[in-house]
């Protein structure tokens, strides 16, 4: 259990929480988070969005009863989180893209911070948010609120890319993606029940076969994803 | 001096805490947060004879004080089982359990024929092997085979009767609630050899994605557990421990030490933990604490003190 320090809404429903501690954790990985004692049950698995000496945060979406709970909590108020759990982002040389969607913006703050270097791509289906937390990090940040921030993406410009959002905006880029040397990670969503690799409730089938995104997710290799497996959840 | 240790069909448990098939892998992701070695037991993920890619699409959604899950059984088969995850599972000082599904009849008889010759195997070598099988005639989550054994007593009869045959490792049953007659098929089990039952499995349950007009699981029905189903399981556990002579280990929705208490009062000899483990990833050390302290509180020896009291 830790400590509530702050938990603001940045546009209505979508809510940073920062809480007190020492915690570990590289770009891309996620901790699994719950509040109270009842219903829901089950934790929730959450990027980190950043971390600190004395704390560490989380970008999320009210979606369900879950993630409304979270919004309820109050400075000094107990949370329960384990973690970091998953592989995250592989570490890269070269020129580097960060190309998030709406959430999928959360886990690539950590790597913007990492990767001062990277052109960071914003796309926002109404309203763009957490805008200003990469303005203070990155060298280039380029936002689009409407239609679709892969269009203004040029690969071939790029030796890697981090990427994370809805799956129709993932899949755009993989086919943008092919025919040039430009890496491309994605980092993947699913429900998740254990969070640490046990249960296989977040199995997705790639083309090397199942693999937990827990565990040996929730970024891969774009060759190693079927889209069809991600659109179907 | 209390003591906690138990006794399943000549297995020694030093706990009646044993991590539910499913839940818990085969141990190795758990263990890099506490020492199964607290624990009764293991009961490793559920096998087949043949390994098995389990089910496409969303495997898991939250209910209220439940989960419905259709993992479908994907696992890596007995072979390799016995070949990569047996030496880690026995390398701990508790209980190792093998849950064993199949698709026919002959799938499980070969597959449990496998385990029974491994374990003989490894004890000439001074090696342990598994220590306990548990036969899954209850898994809802997979088209062919799986429940439609845990259905019908007579059915299940064959089953339980042909692997008795293949091997004389400990055999526990695993029934499934959604049994035309779950003290019938409890019965069945002892007339047949069975050394133990244990119950329940999951119900098969459904969600329904009213937006997109279908079920949120690929294979239409999913298992429901979790604390929803525990006033159930214990129900069905009284039942069944008043019907038989063998052990009955309980689970279904097991959260808290009260509960364990509640099943070992129903009458279970022992427990299992499923959903609690993906709740609290410390689950089955705190629950090993947990009773030890309410045993220490309430001056309870021996649990032997209050199992059955009902």
């Amino acid at each position: 259990m830790a400590n509530v320090i702050s938990n603001v809404a940045l546009v209505p429903g979508i809510y940073v929480m920062k809480i007190e501690g020492k915690f570990k954790g590289n770009m891309g990985q996620f901790y699994m988070l719950r509040s109270g004692t009842g219903y829901p049950l089950l934790p929730r698995p959450i990027s980190i969005y950043d971390i600190g000496e004395e704390s560490i945060s989380f970008l999320y979406r009210v979606v369900g009863e879950g993630t409304n709970l979270f919004s309820q909590l109050q400075p000094g108020q107990e949370i329960q989180l384990e973690g970091p759990f998953g592989n995250g982002f592989p570490q890269v040389e070269g020129s580097l893209a960060l190309i998030g969607g709406g959430m999928g913006t959360a886990p690539l703050l950590l790597a913007a911070k990492y990767y001062p270097h990277a052109h960071v791509y914003l796309g926002f289906a109404q309203q763009a948010f957490g805008v200003e937390a990469f303005e203070a990090v990155a060298a280039s940040v380029q936002v689009k609120v409407g239609g679709s921030i892969v269009e203004q993406i040029d690969p071939t410009l790029y030796a890697n890319m981090f990427s994370c959002g809805p799956t129709p905006m993932l899949q755009a880029l993989a086919i943008k993606t092919v025919d040039t040397s430009s890496r491309l990670y994605i980092s993947t969503e699913r429900h998740m029940a254990c969070g640490i690799g046990a249960c296989l409730g977040c199995t997705m089938r790639t083309r090397g076969g199942n693999r937990r995104v827990c565990k040996e997710g929730p970024v891969f290799p774009v060759e190693e994803v079927e889209f069809d497996d991600l659109h179907g959840v | 001096m209390i003591s906690m240790a138990c006794n399943i069909a000549g297995v020694p448990f030093k706990n009646p805490i044993i991590m539910a098939s499913g839940t818990f892998g085969f141990g190795r992701e758990y263990a890099e947060f506490y020492s199964p070695e607290l624990l009764g037991g293991i009961v490793g993920k559920g096998l087949t004879l043949h390994p098995k890619a389990g089910n496409t699409g969303s495997r898991i959604h939250e209910t209220a004080s439940g989960m419905l899950n259709s993992v479908g059984l994907e696992n890596p088969g007995v072979a390799a089982f016995l070949k990569d995850e047996l030496d880690d599972m026995t390398h701990w000082n508790t209980a190792v359990i093998a849950n064993v599904g199949g698709s026919n009849l002959e799938e499980y008889v070969q597959a449990v024929a496998m385990i029974t010759e491994n374990a003989q195997k490894r004890r000439t070598m001074n090696r342990r092997g598994v220590d306990m099988l548990e036969l899954n005639i209850s898994c809802p989550n997979v088209k062919q085979g799986g429940m439609q054994f845990g259905i019908q007593t007579e059915v299940a009869r064959e089953v339980v009767r042909q692997v008795r045959n293949v091997t004389a490792l400990p055999l526990v049953v695993k029934l499934s609630p959604n049994a035309e007659n779950i003290t019938q098929m409890a019965v069945m089990c002892e007339e047949e050899g069975a050394d133990g039952v244990s119950l329940i499995n999951t119900f098969s349950a459904m969600k329904i994605d009213i937006r997109r007009r279908r079920s949120v699981f690929a294979n239409t029905y999913a298992g429901l557990s979790g604390p929803a189903i525990k006033p159930i399981a214990l129900r069905m556990v009284h039942q069944v421990a008043q019907a038989v002579s063998i052990p009955v280990i309980g689970m279904g929705g097991i959260s808290s030490v009260e509960d364990i208490i509640e099943f070992t009062m129903a009458g279970a000899a022992a427990i299992q933990v499923g959903t609690y483990n993906f709740v609290h990833l410390h689950a089955g050390a705190e629950l090993v604490h947990g009773l030890e302290q309410w045993m220490q509180r309430e001056k309870v020896q021996s649990l032997d003190e209050i199992r059955g009291i009902l």
